[in-house]
């Protein structure tokens, strides 16, 4: 039997305590031990951000760090944003602007946006192009994304 | 991929890492920011026997001043930390201009500044930027403590004199002169991308608005960051001018040594060294007249 380490965390606000290897990947941990599959990955090597979480209030590859090293932190996952029914400002703009087709990489973009956006209630369209340049998009030509992060950021601000 | 199985260990104290590092010798890996090193542990490209995560420990992560107006960095001290730091910045802006070269927001908000450094990539931009600003390592084992400037701590690709039992533990920055001036420039495909060559600067300007002392480093054309050795050679002594930038760019090539691959031949990357070198120089020089 492999060594098992113990892990709590808490992930969009709920605590669990597993048990995990130490090479078990936190993109892993999320999706295969808590069955939070909206985290997507992707190349597993830091390159293409479908599986960016927020870690600690940072927007962070969950390939890049091993689930172990979670104990003791705060996620939060595209889970912990609206619901199919209810989406949150950002998921709406995201609708409204065809800012995704395939969807791939959506759950890491909006994870990355996410913290941003609450940095940066009133970005420019250049913030907001360096924001996500760690994200791979192959379908929309980022243009579109860019186009609902300034709509959610004038509709958050204006609340 | 995934990585292959190895120990872990998590210290809470850089004493009981010291520890952890020496009983483990050759089998020990410190794992800092691990946004290199990860990555090629899910790739099996590195398989170390045993991790110790210097995570836990908050006491290696600080930017404090030092008494002579310079800086120590702890080296768990996250890239994001250093780059958006108004200490960093007005002291030194090399650092802060080239964080934001360094791979993508979510990568620097985790990796840190003395793992980047440590892991001598001869495509990153952190162990460059150490050898140009000749930083001051500060390498810890257990019981004992030395300091190596960079240029003596990078010995090849991904290689440096820090031993299996130590770990490079702060970087300390020492102050510049008035009249320094620095420049970073690259080429990439993409940004974030790799750099297919990279140059930087540290030149600092006497009364007379001569060149007295000159820093370049070349990047990504060789096995690890290369300090010009012709450019002191040529500029100091003499007005910054030119024809003497150009003349370092056309000496710089006996010094580099780059390679073709995937995304470029190695003519292309001499050619971009002759470019850059000139670009870099003038910036540089231009920033020490307008002081800094």
């Amino acid at each position: 039997m492999d060594k098992l380490f113990p892990v709590t965390v808490t992930v969009n606000g709920q605590i669990y305590t597993r048990e995990v290897e130490a090479r078990h990947l936190l993109s892993d941990f999320l999706r295969h031990d808590l069955g939070l599959m909206g985290t997507h990955v992707g190349c597993e090597h830091g390159i293409c951000g479908a599986c960016t979480i927020i870690f600690d209030g940072e927007a962070v590859r969950s390939c890049l760090i091993f689930a172990v090293q979670a104990n003791g932190h705060d996620i939060r996952t595209v889970e912990s944003l609206g619901t199919p029914d209810h989406l949150n400002t950002l998921q709406e703009s995201f609708s409204e602007k065809h800012a995704l087709q395939c969807g791939f990489c959506t759950p890491g973009i909006l994870m990355t946006l996410t913290p941003f956006l609450e940095k940066n209630p009133n970005p420019t369209r250049e913030q907001v192009r360096e924001s996500i340049d760690g994200n791979i998009c192959r379908c929309t030509g980022y243009e579109k994304i860019i186009e609902a992060a300034m709509d959610a950021s004038k509709k958050m601000s204006s609340r | 991929m995934k990585p292959v199985k190895f120990d872990y260990y998590a210290p809470s104290s850089v004493d009981e890492a010291l520890d952890t590092l020496a009983e483990l010798g050759y089998n020990g890996k410190v794992l800092a920011g691990g946004q290199s090193l990860i990555a090629a542990m899910n790739f099996r490209m590195a398989r170390p026997a045993a991790l110790v995560d210097l995570n836990n420990i908050p006491e290696l992560s600080y930017i404090k001043p030092t008494s002579d107006g310079g800086l120590a960095i702890g080296t768990m001290t996250r890239v994001r930390q250093v780059e958006y730091s108004p200490e960093v910045a007005k002291r030194y802006p090399l650092l802060a201009e080239v964080s934001k070269f360094i791979a993508h927001p979510q990568i620097r908000a985790r990796g840190t500044f003395g793992g980047a450094i440590a892991h001598a990539d001869p495509a990153g931009q952190l162990p460059s930027i150490a050898v140009v600003m000749n930083m001051e390592m500060v390498i810890r084992g257990k019981g004992r403590e030395r300091r190596v400037l960079a240029p003596d701590l990078i010995i090849g690709p991904f290689m440096t004199v820090i031993e299996p039992d130590e770990m490079l533990a702060e970087v300390v920055l020492s102050p510049l002169p008035p009249k320094s001036g620095s420049k970073y420039i690259q080429v990439s495909r993409q940004k974030g991308g790799y750099a297919q060559a990279a140059v930087s600067a540290v030149v600092i300007l006497d009364e007379k608005g001569r060149c007295k002392n000159v820093r370049l480093v070349f990047m990504a054309v060789g096995e690890a960051p290369i300090l010009s050795q012709k450019a002191p050679e040529i500029l100091v002594g003499n007005d910054p001018s030119q024809e003497a930038f150009k003349a370092v760019a056309e000496a710089a090539q006996s010094e580099i040594d780059p390679a073709t691959d995937l995304h470029g031949t190695a003519e292309y990357r001499r050619n971009l060294v002759r470019v850059l070198t000139i670009r870099c120089l003038s910036e540089a020089f231009d920033r020490a007249k307008r002081g800094g």
